[in-house]
């Protein structure tokens, strides 16, 4: 009982994650601040849900020497929180650059200065910033 | 209200919740707007499929199917990156001096 109480308020709350990321993916002004809405939004509530479902899963051990198989089914699952936990900022690190490069020029307040134009190499931009 | 019943609503949430990333694939402004967009339903899909996995009672058999799908959607994700990358470096918007590999 308390194991599904546990896992119901970590999938629940990583829904409202997902729910954030959704909200910032659509409504964010700019492309690197939606992939940031995105990137972290996802990496997070995709570990909470996974989380929920496989601290779910140890409901269904009661003899350990007859139903081991689970805890296979566990460590899956955590395999499927390793992976999304170190991917999921490797490929949004990699879209983002791609992004820098590609020439996608983030908003910024006017009155500001973009900093990172002095960092890096690549040529300024052609039309000024509106 | 078994748990089951909990796992559909939390499927039926997430297929909601892939509505504003298709969106943003229909009317992304640029290429990798939509390639995020992608990965970011590619990842949704994962979860789905745990949750199938539950409501059928098979999770064992799903969870194959989930590390799959997220495996195939980091190489989908990098490679679009590394592709536009290289197409950004061969248009001369960026000087050509660092090839990564």
């Amino acid at each position: 009982m308390i194991l599904t109480i546990l896992s119901v308020i970590l999938i629940v709350s990583g829904l409202v994650f997902f729910f954030g990321a959704a909200v910032g993916l659509m409504r964010f002004p700019d492309f690197y601040s939606r992939m940031h809405a995105a990137g972290k939004g996802d990496t997070l509530s995709t570990l909470l849900v996974i989380s929920g479902f496989a601290l779910y899963q140890f409901r269904d051990i009661h003899d350990f020497s007859h139903d081991w198989p689970v805890l296979l089914v566990v460590l899956k699952l955590l395999a499927i929180v390793v992976f999304i936990y170190l991917t999921s900022p490797t490929s949004t690190s990699a879209l983002a650059d791609a992004g820098w490069e590609d020439g996608i020029d983030p908003v910024i307040e006017p009155g500001r200065e973009n900093h990172l134009e002095d960092d890096c190499h690549r040529t300024p931009p052609s039309s000024p910033q509106p | 209200m078994t748990f089951e019943h909990f796992a559909i609503g939390v499927g039926i949430t997430l297929l909601l919740l892939m509505i504003p990333a298709m969106l943003r694939i229909v009317n992304g402004p640029t290429a990798l707007d939509r390639i995020v967009a992608v990965n970011v339903i590619g990842t949704k899909t994962a979860v789905l499929l745990v949750v199938i996995g539950v409501v059928f009672k098979q999770v064992g058999m799903f969870v194959d199917f989930a590390l799959a799908y997220a495996l195939l959607n980091f190489t989908g994700s990098i490679a679009a990156a590394r592709y536009l990358h290289r197409a950004a470096q061969r248009g001369g918007d960026a000087p050509s001096g660092e090839e990564a590999d």
